[in-house]
């Protein structure tokens, strides 16, 4: 069994995948600003937060089920976090989700290289409504290791961010401080907010932009 | 406690065999022509039982890129470095050491990838870290790092179509 | 270089018109087991894999290059980040190949406090095993709870002495960062006269496992040529029945003054691996009762040489120096041109290399016994890829 019998070129797939980097490194040239378009647009418009609002937001601040994205040290304190000592249960997180169709929050927990990029472009992807980042570490918002040659400076190139948690990597009461902050911006959502429309809308706007400068998107 | 070979104890032991393999020999290493690596590491097999490669690695020197080789022997508990030079920086070639230690497949791929430097019979020689269809070689000392594309119009894209970079 | 160890005769002669076509599957880079973002494409027939190609690099930090740009002690806090379930280890083996390079001397006190650190830092590494081998196998995160209270509990001695608890940056060249407060030691002695009962739980729970069994016995052979041939190391290497120690081979630190032995298995399939790292949790606490009992005697007394951050090397010196990591054999190749920083900062990682070997193990099984073989060999993808 020397020769590879595989069906497809395994480098014709390594080209492809290339180009797919390739391509996503040129349309990652804004970041996604972190003013948070739905609660700037809330405070404009004035919404209270009724009660359905309170009881919606109280049921999903106590159960959001973050995807299993660990990529380096940081998943090891994401893991120990979800262990007995910091019990991360007790929030409601305990359940990583290995897929993320059934996921509401994406901890991106370690250091995020351009070859790594397109699958977590395509995990966010397939999240669906309401769904949060949260970004962990000192690396993923481009700090570790500036200047590498094959790392995002930043994960918020590729998705829009919610919470930033500083630490290399951070102990997780830092993470879980991050995840009540987390909490904290859930409850200041409401119902009559059309998240998906408002999503679109901003990925729009930001297509826009692209393309006003001559750049793909 | 392991012993390092002496590179002028390995030259002479060579020598009787092959005439024109060593290029150069030091207290601490052995310089071998590219085209006698595989002889060499042969030889040294048999002779002295080296049956293990510890590490497969190459420096830019930037006068010729030179590929570092660690071997042992794990009965007789010695260690010596092996070096191959490539002058060429252009098409820098080095026979592949898969047919004799399995261990220098991913070895190899990786300094193919930083290095640029080809190895002649390795199997599926294609890069390993980078993606497929990144330019240049990162570790190499005359690597400039892409600057992140910048906005056409932004000045500091400017700058660089004035210096002739990209 | 091809071996079917493992595959059924029935299985290997298998046509594909019995199963279908056969498909290409890829697990990862993102998936639970993959211990990090490394990624397979299998090529299936049925459930069987006749093909495995793992792809690299989702993780490569360029940190060799990164290196290149920092000066030797900046470069330790790099080392961290590569293996970073043996951080420890990482940076023990990136200050023995400098202080080597620069022939700085170590103090006494330094030895028995890096040796202390590496043995438990040992123990946490295949405490983190025992956590996750388990779950490849199926056992969700049962046994990885009760393991990670142990690991807790060396996580909080280590951040007793330097304040980290993850990425310590504790062994600088010339010694170690700071003196050990005296709770270190009063949290290390009730540590060693707790943890062998809790190793005697661990073995009752899993050792005896039939399930465990099961899912590891004649899974994944290595044998003892193919090991030494793919440059394997660490526990993979004395799994497939080789006595290679570096500990034993060519001591470091003070190794030499203590009695230990040094687990080999018989055949190479996940089983022995598994054990041989059970047992080696063992012979570090006994490593550890040994070095403590002289450590406590030992008068206070400087425990770093005093180096300036910022050191030169001579030029045109280099060194290969090696340590027995958990994973196995971590070697740097350390190039100095007599600047400030390394010319050339290159890691051996053992996880890459024992990787080497994974298409031979894994061609013949099923899918599911990929993931056991994966968990087996005991990757941290921070190494692989740098």
């Amino acid at each position: 069994m020397t020769a590879t019998t595989f069906p497809y070129d395994p480098r014709e797939l390594d080209r492809r995948e290339g180009e797919e980097v390739e391509r996503l490194i040129r349309g990652s040239q804004l970041a996604y600003v972190d003013e948070d378009p739905f609660m700037t647009s809330m405070l404009q418009e004035n919404i209270l937060v009724s009660t359905v609002d309170k009881m919606l937001n109280w049921a999903r601040q106590s159960s959001v089920w973050p995807v299993a994205f660990g990529l380096a040290c940081c998943a090891i304190e994401m893991m120990a976090t979800g262990m007995s000592k910091y019990d991360i249960a007790r929030f409601g997180m305990e359940l990583f989700r290995a897929s993320p169709r059934q996921a509401d929050l994406m901890i991106v927990a370690g250091r995020l290289t351009w070859k790594m990029a397109p699958p977590l472009k395509r995990i966010y992807d397939q999240m669906a409504e309401p769904k949060w980042v949260l970004s962990m570490g000192f690396a993923t918002s481009g700090g570790t290791f500036i200047g590498g040659y094959s790392m995002v400076p930043g994960v918020n190139l590729i998705v829009p961010v919610d919470v930033y948690v500083p630490g290399c990597p951070p102990r997780p009461e830092t993470l879980l401080h991050g995840l009540m902050a987390l909490q904290s911006k859930i409850k200041t959502e409401s119902i009559m907010q059309d998240r998906l429309r408002q999503r679109e809308r901003f990925f729009e706007e930001r297509g826009n932009v692209l393309a006003g400068l001559g750049l793909p998107d | 406690m392991s012993t390092w070979l002496s590179g002028r104890d390995v030259a002479r032991l060579l020598r009787a065999h092959l005439p024109d393999a060593v290029e150069e020999e030091a207290d601490d290493c052995l310089a071998v022509y590219p085209g006698a690596l595989l002889d060499t590491c042969r030889h040294l097999q048999r002779e002295l039982a080296i049956d293990y490669l510890n590490n497969l690695t190459a420096v830019d020197y930037l006068d010729y890129i030179e590929v570092v080789y660690h071997l042992s022997s794990l009965e007789r508990n010695h260690l010596l470095t092996i070096k191959v030079r490539c002058y060429d920086r252009e098409h820098a070639e080095v026979p592949s050491l898969t047919p004799l230690w399995q261990g220098a497949d991913l070895q190899e791929r990786e300094v193919y990838d930083l290095f640029g430097v080809v190895f002649a019979g390795h199997p599926n020689l294609k890069r390993l870290l980078m993606w497929e269809g990144f330019l240049g070689h990162p570790l190499r000392k005359d690597f400039v790092m892409p600057p992140f594309p910048q906005p056409p119009g932004s000045p500091v894209r400017k700058r660089g179509e004035e210096l002739g970079l990209d | 270089m091809a071996s079917t160890s493992g595959v059924p005769a029935a299985q290997a002669g298998l046509p594909f018109s019995q199963a279908g076509e056969p498909v290409l599957v890829n697990i990862g880079p993102q998936h639970p087991s993959t211990h990090g973002v490394l990624r397979l494409r299998a090529l299936l027939d049925g459930e069987v894999i006749i093909d495995l190609e793992p792809v690299f690099g989702y993780l490569h930090s360029s940190m060799e290059k990164l290196a290149e740009l920092r000066t030797y002690t900046q470069a330790i806090t790099l080392t961290d980040r590569m293996d970073y379930l043996a951080a420890m280890s990482n940076n023990l083996a990136a200050c023995l190949a400098i202080e080597k390079l620069a022939d700085i001397p170590v103090p006494e006190r330094a030895l028995y406090l890096r040796l202390i650190m590496v043995e438990l830092q040992r123990i946490a590494s295949h405490c983190m095993f025992l956590g996750t081998y388990p779950n490849e196998c199926g056992a969700w995160s049962t046994p990885w709870m009760y393991s990670f209270r142990d690991r807790e509990k060396i996580l909080d001695m280590f951040e007793m002495c330097c304040g980290q608890r993850l990425t310590y940056n504790y062994i600088r060249p010339g010694g170690v960062a700071q003196d050990v407060p005296p709770e270190f030691a009063i949290a290390l002695r009730v540590f060693l006269k707790d943890m062998p009962s809790r190793v005697a739980e661990y073995e009752e729970l899993l050792v005896e496992n039939e399930i465990l069994i099961a899912r590891s016995k004649h899974i994944g052979i290595l044998s003892r040529e193919q090991a030494i041939n793919a440059s394997a190391s660490g526990p993979v290497l004395r799994g497939s029945g080789v006595l290679w120690d570096i500990r034993k081979a060519d001591p470091y630190l003070i190794y030499d003054r203590y009695d230990f032995d040094v687990p080999v298995g018989e055949i190479g399939d996940c089983w022995d691996r598994f054990w041989v790292r059970m047992e080696e949790i063992k012979e570090s606490l006994r490593i550890l009762q040994q070095c403590f009992e002289e450590f406590v005697e030992l008068p206070p007394g400087p425990y770093r040489t005093p180096v300036d951050w910022v050191f030169h090397p001579p030029a045109g010196r280099e060194i290969y120096s090696r340590i027995e990591s958990p994973r196995g054999e971590l070697g740097y190749y350390l190039v100095s041109d007599g600047g400030a920083n390394p010319y050339r900062f290159r890691v051996r990682g053992p996880s890459q290399i024992n990787l080497t070997a994974l298409k031979d193990m894994t061609v013949g099984h099923k899918v599911a016994d990929a993931i056991a073989i994966l968990g087996s060999i005991d990757i941290v993808m921070g190494e692989v890829d740098r």
